[in-house]
């Protein structure tokens, strides 16, 4: 009794510290405010979740069975299906779903304050991210681990099969462009990070050939080796670029680069995996949980003041980095961190084939996405240190801010937002780069940014290494995603050929193999080339329509989840998935709907096109801008009709789901629920867990 | 606390994974040969990257 006591007084501390940080955060006007408020507000927020909310969906809407067999029990494989510590699962699953996303989207958000995103990133996760990825995990794992295409063809029918398969291809594609597009923004006459990045590959095959050959399979010897080579290629850096010489070899364009990133996600494609994709994957994971780990650490320990107002100008929707309003524009830019559909293919893939006990679903689903989420709120505040003028100076591109130093810092500072080119330069010297300017696509910010809390909390002196050590660490994880995204569109496509002609089919047929990684290639490889010489920066195209493909994802797996819940006689708790699935579909129609009929150049993808189109007709256009013009034009046409059809899409799901829910509901045949016999686990009783 | 962490670090990076597979193995088909430590983790690897590991 005493106990119980004790424990509800320490939940309502909790809850009142949440509440006060979160209305400290929310209410502030005008002083700055110290980031350990949003620390604060969003650890108290993500553990009343996970003690509350997480608890009920366990206990009562899946109403998870802990004497219930898992697929990893009853199957025991000794492969895809092992009964494995909960711990384990979680490290495995956490490193599969925490990409790059997560830091580049809140960090482009912060052109709207950091209020709009940080609310997003708490709300969308706890009642959004969360859940989806929770319920996925559990409706998979009573499913003997089927993946999300299945389930959606077996409980929904097979347009919600076809639509996940489909949604799941157009978003790698988008995704992997537009996250070349930010190595490509960051490496840009820069030796430095350019020659870091290049070092990383050979770093990765001389790792794989240790695993494979010298010392096979010591994963952690290899990892440890490569881990160091990283350090030393950070700072071999700075002594290629201090020699002119060898600076020269790594000093490069935008557009060549890409061709470079192109070639190379070619050859990543084809080259087999224990030469490049996997010992890159095991030095980017190790990589990303330290980093990850080391920025919580400096934020904690030296809680920096947050620059950035609570809300900018920008709300208006003529925000620099991309065009639109803060609804809905700032829950389309932050997608993972918030709620991410891809996650639904994570945990309806390997993981729930490692489950040893359903109770672990909460800990893992659930706890797992509110790490996540923790993670985007980490990047919210490494973007809104830097000052105001200095963050929109860095991810402006020229085309919207001028491209001379001077347009760039006046047009800035009319903003509201005051910088100077002395400002910039000293900045742009102290990291050891030539320019800072218009690196659009948040990587660099957020080098920035980490690289003056690491700065502050470890060692002024390092700044640039830091710099370039946070950048490295992207790069790294962007190329593993590159490499990884291009190797599954290529299965997906040559799945596809396969039912045209069988050969096709075959994964270990090469021609087919280089085929079908040629089309993928080429498929985001056009992507990334038109966001290089597009002047706005492609980022201000690229992003909005990943985060839309992103969102409609996350509503066939919400769809899935809610026909599923409906269909078991729970329909008194669909609202549980119903919601964050009608506000997922509010928001992606209203962007998809912006971006088709705004007459703003910026936002509306058909108002863009005719008004170069024009231009070009006049003959406004300046020469260089004329030549790119018409494949502009054509990019800005076929984003549009792409964006239609991620709508189209969303809601043929949707209306799929309440007809399959109508029909069950007035006693209709509905496709049977798939969910696998009852089967009492043999672990619990004879099983000491922990 | 390092006893209890290494155990965890090595089988999180699939350090490990090959004596888990021989353990497996003793018990699930005692009597075929099991693979060697090399013939083990290349087959594991391929099959790894078979399917999506990674999100964005």
């Amino acid at each position: 009794m005493n106990n119980n006591f004790t424990r509800s007084l320490a939940w309502f501390m909790v809850a009142i510290l949440g509440a006060f940080a979160l209305s400290g955060i929310a209410l502030n006007r005008g002083e700055s405010i110290n980031a350990i408020w949003l620390i604060a507000a969003a650890a108290c927020i993500y553990a009343l979740a996970y003690r509350f909310y997480a608890a009920w969906i366990a206990a009562s809407v899946l109403t998870l069975d802990e004497t219930r067999a898992t697929p990893a029990e009853r199957y025991d494989d000794g492969r895809d299906f092992v009964p494995t510590n909960r711990w384990i699962v979680f490290g495995h699953h956490f490193a599969a779903i925490a990409g790059p996303g997560p830091l580049i989207g809140p960090t482009l958000a912060a052109q709207f304050g950091y209020l709009p995103g940080t609310l997003w990133i708490l709300i969308g996760a706890v009642l959004g991210g969360c859940v989806q990825d929770m319920t996925t995990l559990f409706f998979s794992t009573r499913r003997n681990g089927r993946s999300l295409g299945q389930m959606a063809r077996d409980e929904l029918g097979p347009i919600g099969g076809i639509a996940a398969l489909v949604g799941t291809l157009m978003i790698m594609v988008i995704l992997i462009a537009v996250l070349g597009l930010v190595v490509v923004n960051a490496m840009k006459h820069s030796p430095w990070a350019t020659s870091t990045v290049a070092a990383t590959i050979p770093i990765a095959m001389l790792v794989g050939l240790y695993m494979r050959n010298i010392r096979p399979g010591r994963v952690l010897e290899g990892s440890i080796i490569g881990l160091g080579l990283l350090l030393l290629a950070v700072a071999g850096g700075r002594w290629i670029n201090d020699d002119a010489t060898l600076r020269v070899i790594f000093d490069h364009e935008g557009l060549t680069l890409a061709w470079f990133v192109i070639g190379y996600g070619f050859l990543a494609a084809i080259l087999p995996v224990w030469m490049l994709l996997a010992p890159r994957d095991y030095l980017s994971t190790f990589m990303k949980l330290g980093t990850i780990l080391l920025l919580a650490i400096a934020i904690i320990v030296m809680q920096p003041e947050i620059r950035m107002p609570a809300l900018t100008r920008f709300i208006d929707g003529s925000g620099p980095i991309f065009g639109g309003s803060v609804f809905p524009f700032v829950f389309i830019t932050i997608a993972c961190g918030a709620v991410s559909g891809f996650h639904a293919l994570v945990a309806s893939g390997t993981t729930p084939k490692l489950l040893a006990n359903e109770r672990d679903i909460r800990m893992i689903g659930y706890g797992g996405m509110l790490l996540e989420s923790f993670v985007a709120i980490m990047a919210m505040i490494a973007a809104t240190v830097l000052d105001p003028g200095v963050f929109f100076a860095i991810n402006s591109p020229a085309g919207v801010v001028g491209k001379a130093a001077a347009d760039a810092v006046a047009t800035i500072s009319s903003w509201g937002f005051p910088v100077t080119v002395e400002q910039m330069e000293r900045l742009a010297h102290e990291m050891g780069e030539a320019t800072l300017f218009a690196r659009t696509g948040g990587a660099p910010s957020l080098a920035v940014g980490m690289a003056s809390i690491f700065g502050s909390a470890f060692g002024q002196g390092m700044l640039a290494m830091w710099y370039h050590f946070a950048i490295m660490f992207e790069a790294v994880f962007i190329l593993t995603t590159l490499d990884a995204g291009t190797r599954v569109g290529r299965f997906m496509l040559q799945d596809f050929l396969g039912n045209l002609w069988p050969r096709l089919g075959r994964t270990s047929w090469y021609p087919s193999v280089i085929l079908s990684s040629a089309l993928i290639v080429a498929a985001w490889g056009y992507f990334l080339y038109i966001g290089v010489i597009d002047p706005n920066g492609g980022v201000n195209i690229l992003w909005p329509l990943f985060g839309i493909s992103n969102q409609m994802l996350a509503a066939i797996a919400l769809s899935v989840g809610t026909g599923i819940l409906v269909k078991s006689g729970k329909f008194r708790f669909a609202w549980v998935t119903g919601i964050p699935l009608t506000w997922l579909a509010i928001i992606t129609t209203a962007a998809a709907w912006e971006k088709l009929t705004s007459d703003d150049v910026r936002i509306g993808f058909f108002a863009a096109a005719n008004d170069l189109a024009a231009k070009l007709a006049d003959g406004a256009l300046p020469p260089e801008k004329a030549a790119v013009a018409p494949q502009l034009i054509f990019n800005q046409q076929l984003d549009a009709w792409l964006t239609l059809f991620f709508v189209l899409l969303l809601w043929i799901i949707i209306l799929d789901m309440l007809r399959v829910c109508s029909r069950h509901l007035r006693g209709k045949p509905v496709p049977p629920c798939t969910e696998s016999a009852h089967e009492p686990s043999r672990l619990v009783e004879n099983w000491v867990r922990d | 606390m390092w006893q209890k962490l290494w155990p965890i670090l090595r089988q999180l990076s699939g350090d490990d994974a090959y004596e888990r597979y021989l353990a497996h193995h003793a018990k699930a088909h005692p009597e075929e040969p099991a693979l060697a430590r090399k013939e083990f983790f290349q087959r594991e690897q391929e099959r790894k990257w078979n399917g999506i590991r990674r999100c964005c």
